[in-house]
């Protein structure tokens, strides 16, 4: 696999109700944007459990994105979104203390009306992770155990 | 809105600003802020003996004449012809109210004593098993978009003032005149201002092609004055709306297809209208005694209040967003909240009625079923994991968590009908004791195991 045509895998995890919603929005809208990103859909990005992000890269994502509802007021739970605005700072940083590159990692807001911004988020997030190349983390720690 | 006055199963509260919204469906609380009319309800007739006793004769623009006729202090709303049909005193605009100052001749007038200048607010609690929101919208400022001249000229106006104009109960009993008081012998209508115009709104507003069209039928057939349409494209729709608008191209109305460019006002207060004919390739200019702007239907101004008011959210354009665009055109994602009319998305009559109708039925429908059915995705407290250290109740944004003590410590539980099933406490709980049914951890994770089994992110071609 070259660096030109290395397609890195991402994996989304969106809230139902805003980001999910864009997404699907985007898919209905025909809007262009690489086929790189697979989503797990979750009811509220207040669900989403650091470890999630962390089992996806243990498994050999090259990109995780954390999409919700903006806050403050746009949370169809209130303030689920406040919840995951408290967890993702932090495994932000836990994350680059086990070596995995900021830009592998994005969290953000996105709500159900900005399809656009969501296919603009796939293409510049996957341009943005094919240049950092594939995260080996899987095959390195396999040649350290040989 | 005569006949949902009179139902004997419909309690009308006008005058009326809803503040706070709480519970869910089939159990809403709302709190309704009734403000003081200064007029007794049950006593006041709608005789309009105090209108015409108000000592305000000069009186404050009247809103529903869109400005061109005025009102007193004390007046019925609409011009008498409200629902209810009672009489209201305006804080702002009643001497006593606002200056502190009057003789009360309207006091002396009313022959049931109906006036009651100590009327306070007051606030009601309702509860409601579903509610339709149908706040309408706002008509364009056209003063936004300084090209059109609006406000600098009488006789340029808006699409509501022309209609309050050939209106028979508006303020000229249905005469087209200019401000002058003379029939105009050219009219220019403009389309689309407020509309597909990055400047103001993107999107199309789908009523003024229409409602312009019938506006220069009306100024063709009551005064026989030529009659200019300026538009980009006409939108005729509907279910014979293509045959009208042929049918006002064969009444010899001139249709100029460009968006109007400028009006500006010459000396002596003629108006001229500036644009570019598309058709010709030319540029036009046009003088004419009056102007009509097709102005655009926006999203009410206080349309973010009401949004989080009722747990709604609001599409980019500002009107709230339905829960489906295809298939849940009235619902939200507030179960037992729905939308009618404009303020989803401007509509036009046909298409308003159609919409509230199914908010209305849905919303029977709920309440004549008598149980709702709630969504399984809850979260369900395993209570031999639970430790009780009480971190998921803190979290839950509906306290739908409880703390029950069993012997010496206690379990957290969650109630059922109150959880939504966000998840939030399913993160949080550090003994993993919170299982989010159909969005388990174990689900989750079999999700992400999953997606490194399938053969996705295969090399495709560069397509960007």
């Amino acid at each position: 696999m070259t660096e030109q045509t290395f397609q890195p895998h991402i994996i989304g995890f969106l809230c139902n109700w805003c980001t999910y919603t864009a997404a699907d929005t985007a898919g209905v809208g025909r809007m262009e944007q690489p086929p790189n990103v697979d989503v797990v859909r979750v009811m509220c990005s207040g669900r989403i459990d650091p470890a999630f992000v962390l089992k996806a890269f243990a498994e050999g994502a090259d990109g995780v994105i954390v999409s919700g509802c903006h806050p403050p007021g746009d949370c169809h739970y209130n303030n689920g979104n406040f919840k995951t605005f408290r967890r993702m700072p932090l495994l932000e940083m836990l994350l680059q203390q086990y070596g995995i590159e900021k830009e592998r990692f994005h969290w953000g807001w996105i709500s159900g009306a900005e399809a656009p911004k969501w296919a603009q988020l796939v293409r510049d997030f996957t341009t943005q992770v094919r240049d950092l190349g594939p995260l080996d983390w899987k095959q390195e720690l396999a040649s350290k155990e040989e | 809105m005569m006949d949902a006055g009179r139902h004997p199963n419909i309690k009308l509260m006008t005058y009326c600003d809803v503040q706070e919204m709480s519970g869910y469906v089939g159990r809403f609380k709302v709190k309704v802020l009734q403000r003081p009319r200064y007029v007794d309800i049950d006593l006041c007739t709608g005789c309009g003996a105090c209108v015409e006793a108000c000592v305000f004769k000069r009186g404050v623009p009247n809103e529903f004449d869109a400005g061109l006729s005025r009102r007193r202090g004390v007046y019925i709303p609409m011009n008498g012809q409200g629902v209810p049909m009672k009489a209201v005193i305006d804080e702002d605009a009643c001497l006593l109210l606002d200056k502190g100052k009057c003789v009360k001749k309207c006091m002396e007038v009313c022959p049931t004593n109906a006036i009651n200048f100590d009327q306070k607010p007051e606030t009601v609690e309702l509860e409601v098993g579903t509610i339709v929101v149908a706040t309408g919208f706002n008509v364009f400022d056209a003063a936004r978009l300084s090209a059109f001249g609006y406000g600098k000229s009488p006789n340029i106006l808006d699409g509501i003032q022309f209609e309050r104009m050939s209106s028979a109960t508006g303020p000229t009993q249905g005469q087209i005149l200019t401000a002058e008081g003379k029939k105009p012998e050219r009219v220019a209508i403009i389309h689309c201002v407020g509309s597909r115009d990055k400047n103001a709104n993107a999107y199309c507003s789908r009523v003024c092609c229409m409602y312009a069209m019938k506006h220069a039928h009306l100024v063709r057939d009551k005064t026989g004055a030529e009659v200019f349409e300026f538009y980009m494209d006409i939108r005729a729709f509907g279910k014979g709306y293509e045959e009208f608008y042929e049918r006002v191209q064969e009444e010899g109305v001139y249709f100029v297809r460009g968006r109007g460019a400028e009006v500006t006002v010459q000396d002596g207060g003629q108006l001229q209208v500036k644009a570019e004919d598309t058709t010709l390739g030319i540029p036009v200019q046009i003088n004419v005694d009056m102007v009509v702007l097709a102005t655009a239907m926006e999203a009410q101004p206080d349309a973010g209040k009401v949004a989080s008011t009722f747990g709604l959210s609001r599409s980019a354009d500002g009107f709230f967003q339905e829960a489906h665009p295809k298939l849940r055109p009235f619902h939200t994602n507030t179960e037992g909240v729905f939308l009618a009319g404009t303020c989803q998305s401007p509509k036009d009559v046909p298409d308003t009625v159609a919409h509230a109708s199914a908010a209305a039925a849905e919303a029977l429908t709920l309440l004549s079923r008598g149980e709702v059915i709630i969504s399984p995705t809850t979260a369900l407290v395993d209570d031999q994991l639970c430790s009780g250290c009480m971190t998921c109740i803190a979290l839950c944004p509906y306290t739908a968590i409880s703390f029950t003590i069993k012997g010496v410590s206690g379990t957290a539980l969650v109630n059922e009908a109150l959880c939504k099933g966000c998840g939030t406490c399913v993160a949080a709980c550090p003994a993993g004791a919170i299982t989010a049914r159909h969005f388990s951890d174990k689900q989750i994770w079999a999700e992400i195991e999953g997606l490194f089994r399938a053969p996705s992110a295969e090399p495709v071609k560069e397509t960007l």
